[in-house]
């Protein structure tokens, strides 16, 4: 690990102060999770470390306001889920937090760190024996020629095919979640579903955040829609694994038929995937299994296979047909 | 020199600039003045010769080094020690009572058999305490579930389950 100097902020404007103005290998550190252990595989090589757990303004959980949960960006993921309100009006959120990491991580592990999760693709994190656009841009990647069975079918590139590994993201994006962000210049608010960047030709630039930009709070406008979630999430084995494929979903239903349905994707995807094809499919519709499953395929419609992940294009629509019943049972 | 130079100095053979940091570990008030590379497992073993606390996968992937941190379970490689100022830490060094006797969960690890080697056993019960203190073990479902943090090789995990089941008992009794 590369040495750097360490401080720890007072106050977030003295954070975003410190960070900003001192070049980009300044960064945050909240629970470190990400972070420390990509700068052990010296994937990140920061020279200025700024800890801003000491902001205890930011570690709040809201759920009573009227028209919107409010977390502050160093909540913890263990906090958050075992929320009992949290877990009885939204359980899609509760359980993409309960369904990720361990416990021993999620105690540590914060609601803005855990947004700016970075892939889990093992090509980016082998290190120098393998080419990566992401790590060393221009350098290609060797997912194409390799084993890919892990990468994205949705919003990949020929630069890069990295999966967003992150669970919280997903679930947010379904309920049109925000996060307020602030920099040098001042607050602005950018929505979930905006935060993170498809690879295009440039792989390495993972977000919409601008240097030194911190996240201060995620807000959840309130729906009803949030007691009919679930979050579904298929792994190679039962528990602490990445998703191969997951499904955040929310229904508003009449009877036996769906008023309004939201589904967005998870494990499939360069970064966090709305499905709203697959919603428009269940708009007004009868939800039965068949309709499930054509919700299913219409949020896999545009999924590029690569050489040994195409199994994954069922898996996902099997996914979110699941996740949908599952969401039908609490309506 | 200056500070500036002073750091660039260090940066220069290698070296960090020492942090102060004065954290409670099983008690006692401990302050040192660490590089801030060090990780909380790497203070625990290699400073302060408490070598309970594990190293295995050094990237939080396997649960031997779980200790506790104001009460809470963590995975002490991934926490840099600097951030760990002004907390206390419990490690299984200080499980068992000061005449000795053993806590419920090390008493049920070693009556269900619930271990091989060894060498995960000490995150195991460390995570187990914390599993049923957070009421995270009323079923073997649940268990297996909150306990998925902790990677046993040797797959004693049906002796950790029934290990767990039997020392909540007790230790909702006390």
């Amino acid at each position: 690990m590369q040495t750097f100097s360490y401080t720890r902020a007072e106050t977030v404007e003295d954070a975003v102060r410190s960070v900003a103005g001192a070049g980009p290998r300044t960064c945050f550190i909240a629970g470190g999770t990400t972070l420390y252990d990509l700068m052990k595989l010296n994937l990140e090589t920061p020279n200025k470390i700024v800890d801003i757990t000491g902001l205890r303004d930011l570690n709040h959980i809201d759920a009573g306001g009227h028209s919107e949960l409010v977390f502050g960006a160093l909540a913890r993921m263990s906090d958050v889920a075992a929320h009992p309100q949290i877990a009885d009006e939204y359980p899609a959120i509760s359980e993409s937090l309960w369904r990720a990491a361990s416990q021993q991580l999620r105690n540590v592990a914060t609601l803005g760190g855990n947004l700016l999760q970075r892939t889990r693709c093992v090509y980016f994190r082998g290190g120098e024996p393998f080419a990566c656009n992401k790590r060393d841009p221009g350098s290609g990647c060797a997912a194409q020629q390799g084993n890919d069975r892990g990468h994205a079918l949705l919003g990949g590139s020929s630069s890069c095919v990295a999966v967003y590994p992150g669970d919280l993201a997903v679930a947010l994006v379904a309920f049109d979640a925000k996060i307020d962000v602030l920099g040098v210049t001042g607050e602005r608010t950018i929505a979930v579903e905006a935060l993170h960047r498809e690879p295009g030709t440039s792989p390495n630039v993972e977000t919409t955040l601008k240097s030194g930009e911190l996240i201060l709070r995620v807000r959840v406008p309130k729906t009803t829609m949030g007691r009919a979630s679930t979050y579904h999430k298929i792994r190679d084995r039962e528990s602490y694994a990445f998703a191969l494929a997951s499904a955040a979903v929310a229904l508003d239903m009449d009877g036996d038929t769906v008023r309004d349905a939201r589904i967005a994707i998870g494990g499939l995807a360069t970064r966090p995937w709305r499905a709203r094809a697959a919603e428009q499919v269940l708009a007004g519709k009868t939800l039965s299994q068949r309709t499930a499953r054509q919700a299913g395929d219409a949020a896999l419609h545009e999924a590029k296979p690569g050489r040994n992940n195409s199994f994954r294009i069922e898996l996902g629509a099997r996914t979110v047909a699941d996740a949908l019943m599952i969401a039908r049972q609490r309506a | 020199m200056t500070a500036d130079e002073q750091a660039a100095d260090q940066a220069a053979r290698g070296e960090s600039e020492r942090v102060d940091v004065t954290l409670t570990v099983n008690g006692e008030t401990r302050s040192l003045a660490i590089d801030p590379r060090t990780s909380l497992l790497d203070l625990l073993r290699e400073h302060l010769a408490l070598t309970g606390a594990k190293k295995g996968c050094d990237h939080g992937q396997c649960g031997a080094c779980t200790v506790h941190l104001d009460g809470r379970r963590i995975v002490s490689c991934l926490m840099p020690a600097v951030q760990t100022d002004g907390r206390a830490v419990k490690t299984i060094e200080a499980l068992a009572s000061p005449n000795g006797e053993l806590h419920p969960m090390q008493r049920a690890f070693i009556d269900h058999d619930a271990l091989q080697c060894g060498y995960c056993t000490p995150g195991q019960i460390m995570a187990a305490v914390a599993c049923v203190d957070e009421g995270h073990a009323g079923s073997t479902e649940e268990i297996r579930e909150y306990m998925s943090g902790n990677i046993c090789r040797c797959g004693a995990y049906v002796g950790v389950v029934s290990a767990i089941q039997d020392a909540a008992a007790k230790m909702r009794r006390t």
